[in-house]
């Protein structure tokens, strides 16, 4: 019997959201490298929509398991919910994108199974019948190739953007979609979680700024934003921030740009001292033109640069301050 | 409220990073260490429940020699006591491996609440703290950013993505791993760290932690670690700062045309 891949699909807020799809994606490729069959899994309280929604992906089967105690999102009912599944078809990798979801309750699941997730995966390869995982580690700076060991299944996660959601294979003919009533007690749902919400409102809306000059760590004190705020307003930006300026108080949060924080796609983003984890790429990464300013040439930001300055901010902004004083009045 | 707090001594996070001889990890010798960033804000926060609420704060981490500097450090700040899992055989353990050595202490000292960081800083595991709420059978909850305790209860505000928040209530014992700028962690003091001196600092075996070796067997390996390769289309400037700032301001104008 071929392999099975069971995909976890995500639902966020009543859709299939792009993490869904891109897990769909994932579970595809490493179908066809393995020669394995897809079965997808959603769980929730009304999700029959979008299992067959999933149904005509290229998939073998599409599992809905439903419950009312899956109207709320919790860790130990997805976990509840899952495990039997997995008893049950045994599969050789259950597949989830990298999400917050997926950090609070798959390694949860996992351990039910004595096995941790490898997660946050960058992507695969095949040797010999053996799957080599590669992760980032030390923030992105370097990768690992990180090898499953012992008995299936290997819970794997993947990074947002690792696999494209337009890169989903479709099927003339839906795949069967089987509705499965998950057995869960109000008993082992433990925790009790309440509604969404935001922050009282943002007050800028870095969303629509057309030049952002962002600070991360390498500015080193609060008192050397000037020189920021300064470039700031030679070059009629708004100033953002990577995380630990917002964390430690700085700045406010709603400077923060990143994956808990803004998106931003300005026409011009210029990184002061920022290393470009992933976390932070990805709420700048749409912008036209990058410019980073870094003291380490290795620094993940420079993936994702147009322009790239090695060197101390400390030297370099100051002088450019200065040369575009001098070409405003040229 | 008798809070356990569990800490990693990872490499500075600016320290420059070389492969070791079998390169599948990073060379040790010459890197400094401290405390995983996340790890700081979890002992913080364990530190001001105690404060407020009474009981004690009890850190451990596992790993080398070298980490009981971390726990020094803790103890520095006020944390009561130390639990160093140091057996040979809890070197360099996968995720599965840490959370079940870690999972034994717990059961051991029997707190009300565990905290870990939400992930370490060099393998990016981010998920020890729910393992060890799996293999313990208590609840949880990630990514935290507040924390309201009751006498039975705890109310957590969990970070979502994209700025959302959540409220969620956690029954105790729990565990939660928590986000960095949950608070403004504190320094350790001259009089805390002559305090220190005095606080227990306890290692512990594998056999103190009545696990067998199987317990702690890998289910993942790392066969290699390497630099990501340049995929990115970067323009580098070179030149002193002044050569610098001026190319760049010419290519803004004129090639990216967004002066
Ligand atoms: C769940 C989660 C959510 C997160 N959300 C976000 C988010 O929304 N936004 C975000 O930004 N981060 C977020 N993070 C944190 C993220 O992982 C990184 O820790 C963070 O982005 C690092 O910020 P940084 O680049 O400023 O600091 P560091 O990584 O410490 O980088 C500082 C950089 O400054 C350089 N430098 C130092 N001195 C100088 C100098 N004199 N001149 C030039 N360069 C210098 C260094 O070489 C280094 O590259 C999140 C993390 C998690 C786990």
């Amino acid at each position: 019997m071929a392999d099975r891949i069971l995909v976890v699909a995500e639902d966020q807020e009543g859709r299939l959201a792009r993490a869904a799809w891109e897990a769909v994606a994932a579970g595809q490729s490493i179908a066809r490298a393995f020669g394995a069959a897809v079965v997808t899994a959603v769980a929730g309280a009304n999700v029959a929509s979008l299992a067959n929604e999933l149904a005509g992906a290229e998939i073998s089967e599409s599992l809905a398991l439903t419950s009312p105690l899956l109207e709320d999102y919790t860790a130990e009912g997805f976990t509840a919910a899952l495990a039997p599944v997995i008893e049950r078809q045994r599969p050789r990798f259950v597949v989830f994108s990298h999400t917050y979801q997926t950090r609070d309750f798959a390694p949860r699941l996992a351990a039910r199974f004595s096995k941790a997730l490898i997660g946050d995966c960058l992507g695969y390869r095949r040797e010999g019948d053996r799957a080599i995982f590669v992760r980032p580690v030390f923030q992105g700076k370097l990768l690992a190739d990180t090898e499953p060991l012992g008995d299936p299944p290997c819970f794997v996660s993947f990074q947002a953007g690792t696999f494209r959601e337009d890169s989903v294979r479709r099927s003339a003919q839906p795949a069967p979609v089987t509705a499965i009533a998950a057995s869960l007690s109000s008993e082992a749902i433990r925790t009790h979680p309440g509604e969404r919400f935001r922050e009282a409102k943002q007050t800028v809306d870095l969303t629509q700024a057309d030049i952002i000059v962002a600070v991360g760590r390498g500015i080193k004190s609060p008192e050397n934003l000037e020189l920021a705020k300064k470039l700031a307003e030679v070059l009629n930006a708004e100033l953002g921030a990577s995380r630990p300026i917002c964390d430690s108080g700085w700045l406010p949060m709603d400077r923060q740009i990143g994956s808990s924080g803004q998106t931003v796609a300005p026409r011009l983003y210029v990184a002061l001292g920022i290393s470009g984890a992933i976390q932070h790429q990805v709420g700048m990464k749409g912008s036209r033109t990058i410019v980073a300013i870094n003291k380490d040439n290795e620094a993940p930001i420079f993936e994702i640069a147009t322009y790239g300055i090695v060197g101390d901010l400390f030297e370099v902004v100051p002088a450019l301050i200065e040369e575009i004083k001098k070409a405003k009045t040229r | 409220m008798k809070i356990f707090v569990c800490l990693k001594q990872v490499p500075a996070r600016d320290a420059a990073l070389r492969l070791n001889a079998e390169a599948n990890w990073v060379r040790e010798t010459d890197l400094s260490f401290e405390i995983n960033e996340p790890d700081v804000y979890a002992l913080e926060e364990g530190l001001r429940l105690k404060e407020k609420h009474g009981g004690e704060v009890v850190v451990a981490t596992l790993g080398p020699e070298r980490a009981t500097q971390a726990l020094k450090e803790a103890l520095a700040k006020g944390a009561d006591r130390a639990l160093h899992l140091s057996d040979p055989a809890l070197q360099n353990l996968d995720a599965y491996a840490t959370a079940r050595a870690l999972a034994a202490a717990v059961q051991q000292e029997k707190p009300d609440l565990a905290l870990t960081g939400l992930q370490a800083d060099d393998d990016g595991f981010g998920q020890t703290g729910v393992l060890m709420a799996e293999i313990l059978d208590w609840p949880h909850s990630t990514i935290i950013m507040e924390i309201q305790a009751g006498e039975k209860t705890l109310k957590v505000k969990r970070e979502l993505e994209g700025g959302y928040f959540q409220w969620i209530e956690v029954p105790l014992p729990a565990i939660l791993t928590i986000q960095s700028g949950i608070n403004k962690p504190r320094y350790a003091t001259l009089k805390g760290i002559l305090a220190a001196k005095n606080k227990p600092l306890q290692k512990l075996s594998l056999k103190d932690l009545g696990l067998p070796a199987e317990a702690v067997s890998p289910r993942q390996r790392i066969s290699k670690v390497y630099v990501p390769q340049k995929s990115g289309r970067v323009e580098f400037l070179e030149g002193t700062a002044r050569e610098v700032a001026r190319s760049l301001v010419e290519k803004l104008r004129n090639e990216a045309r967004v002066m």
